[in-house]
């Protein structure tokens, strides 16, 4: 919120005139745009707005790196001795794990994550006129909250000076991407991409798969290792003999990884089972703070499998933002000042209309 | 009575916004309580069912049902891939949305001055209901 700088709605800047269409249908020549041109907030878009991106990318081409060098290494070194010695199985495992790693992380970086698109300028001004405002407009008015009651439990819903809205229910507004997205996990910078309603599923699956990537390129390097020495020569030996010592950077890494990702694993898993977000865990949003007062999560539906069912295999919610479509000449022309239009004893009526 | 003016074209003298009811938590449910500005152009009933029926829309779009967990779990199975060639359930009943949006526009509003949005245009907030400046009407 500090970056928002509060401005009032103009009035006058509402509902174009129907003098002024003429204008604009002059400009019907020019190249129809697509709406992901024109979207406020900091994303960057691909493909012709098929593919959505922060815009900083943070650091998913080291995710994708790692991911990508740890598994050749894998397939290049340590396959070919345990088909031999082991099974086949071996490197079949690994590559459909690693297929399924990474469609899960470009699906994850690559969604819409339930982005909610801004209030129009009529919408805004509608609620505006809700508020009870006291001061003149030069001053900010105080933050503004409402109260409603979300299954018998007072909730809190802010409102949003970026988007000019009450923020819905679960919805955080992320100051890396300026967006406000529905049911806001977190902003994941190795993803390179927030984690909310849409793509939260997508995540869970990235990394409860890396998980068992891991452990099963780190257990197969072990396996490797182990057999290598077992045939009488002793384990240092054994390392300096495997191709250019690569199985020992595998296992760097991947004892590392196993670490974060394993933790990261059991953390959401426990998020998925009480329906909760990263944000409101973190937040204590609904924690009983005070003893007397009993305080639960709203939307739990206080049953472990119908959390994880409601979360990971629910019906998948569409795109709000439809970058995809195509911008109508009224809305192509965002910022019409006043003077422009002709709006004479029309602007007086529309002011008598919003006042009573 | 407020004099009637003749416009080239429809004017719009306000827009009314309809907000989402969260009492069943994020489930997309809209308000139905009837808005004063609408009293004059509108039955309150004819309204109200229309409301009505856009929220039992909604609500069969995001049913947790036997049909929306073997989606979901297919899903999962091929990775998510299946998303990229199939169309959601909550699309297909989106596309109901919208002819049932059209119709009830074609068939109720617009004869009455006014001018329902699709939610979706607004990215399921708000119901905008547009009401036009009263042409010259011959009754």
């Amino acid at each position: 919120m500090r970056n928002c700088e509060y401005q009032q709605i103009d009035p006058l800047a509402l509902s174009v005139a129907p003098a002024s269409v003429q204008n604009l249908t002059d400009k019907k020549a020019e190249r129809l745009r697509r709406k992901w041109e024109v979207f406020p907030g900091k994303n960057r878009f691909f493909c012709d707005g098929r593919v959505i991106v922060a815009r900083q990318s943070g650091v998913l081409p080291l995710t994708l790196g790692l991911i990508v060098v740890t598994c050749g290494l894998f397939f290049a070194f340590d396959c070919p001795f345990l088909v031999e010695h082991l099974t086949v199985f071996i490197p079949v495992i690994g590559g459909v794990l690693f297929v399924f790693v990474v469609l899960s992380l470009l699906r994850t970086s690559f969604t819409d994550p339930g982005i909610l698109p801004r209030a129009t300028l009529d919408e805004a001004a509608d609620i505006e006129k809700q508020i009870d405002t006291s001061g003149s407009s030069s001053y900010r008015p105080p933050p503004r909250t409402k109260e409603i009651l979300i299954n018998q439990q007072v909730v809190k819903l802010k409102y949003c000076f970026t988007c000019k809205m009450f923020r819905p229910p679960r919805t955080s507004h992320c100051s890396l991407c300026d967006n406000c997205v529905e049911r806001f996990d977190h902003h994941c910078p190795w993803v390179g991409n927030c984690v909310g309603k849409r793509n939260y599923r997508f995540f869970y699956s990235f990394i409860i798969s890396l998980s068992f990537l891991t452990s099963f390129i780190f257990g197969c390097v072990i396996a490797h290792i182990t057999l290598r020495s077992q045939s009488g020569k002793s384990l240092i030996q054994a390392i300096q003999e495997s191709p250019a010592r690569y199985p020992l950077m595998e296992l760097v890494i991947c004892f590392f990884s196993i670490w974060s990702i394993l933790g990261l694993s059991g953390f959401h898993t426990y998020l998925v089972a009480s329906n909760l977000t990263t944000n409101e865990d973190i937040k204590g949003s609904w924690s009983s703070k005070r003893g007397a007062e009993e305080s639960g999560n709203p939307y739990t539906y206080n049953s472990i499998l119908a959390n994880c069912c409601v979360t990971l295999c629910g019906p998948m919610p569409p795109s709000l933002i439809d970058r995809r479509g195509f911008l109508s000449p009224e809305e192509s022309v965002p910022t019409v000042s006043a003077s422009e239009i002709e709006v004479p004893s029309f602007a007086a009526k529309n002011d008598a209309n919003m006042v009573g | 009575m407020r004099p009637f003016k003749l416009w080239q074209q429809a004017a719009i003298a306000a827009k009314v916004f309809i907000q989402r009811d969260y009492t069943n938590g994020t489930v997309c449910q809209f308000q139905t309580k009837f808005p004063s500005e609408l009293e004059t152009r509108i039955d309150k009933q004819q309204f109200e069912e229309t409301v009505r029926m856009l929220n039992n829309l909604y609500a069969e779009a995001e049913k947790l049902g036997s049909h929306s967990y073997i989606e979901g779990c297919l899903a999962c199975l091929t990775a998510y891939t299946v998303f990229l060639c199939m169309e959601t359930h909550y699309e297909k009943v989106l596309k109901k949305i919208a002819k049932y949006v059209q119709e009830q526009n074609d068939k109720v509003y617009a004869p009455r001055g006014l001018l329902l949005t699709d939610p979706i245009e607004r990215g399921l907030r708000v119901i905008e209901v547009t009401i036009f400046e009263e042409r010259s009407l011959t009754r």
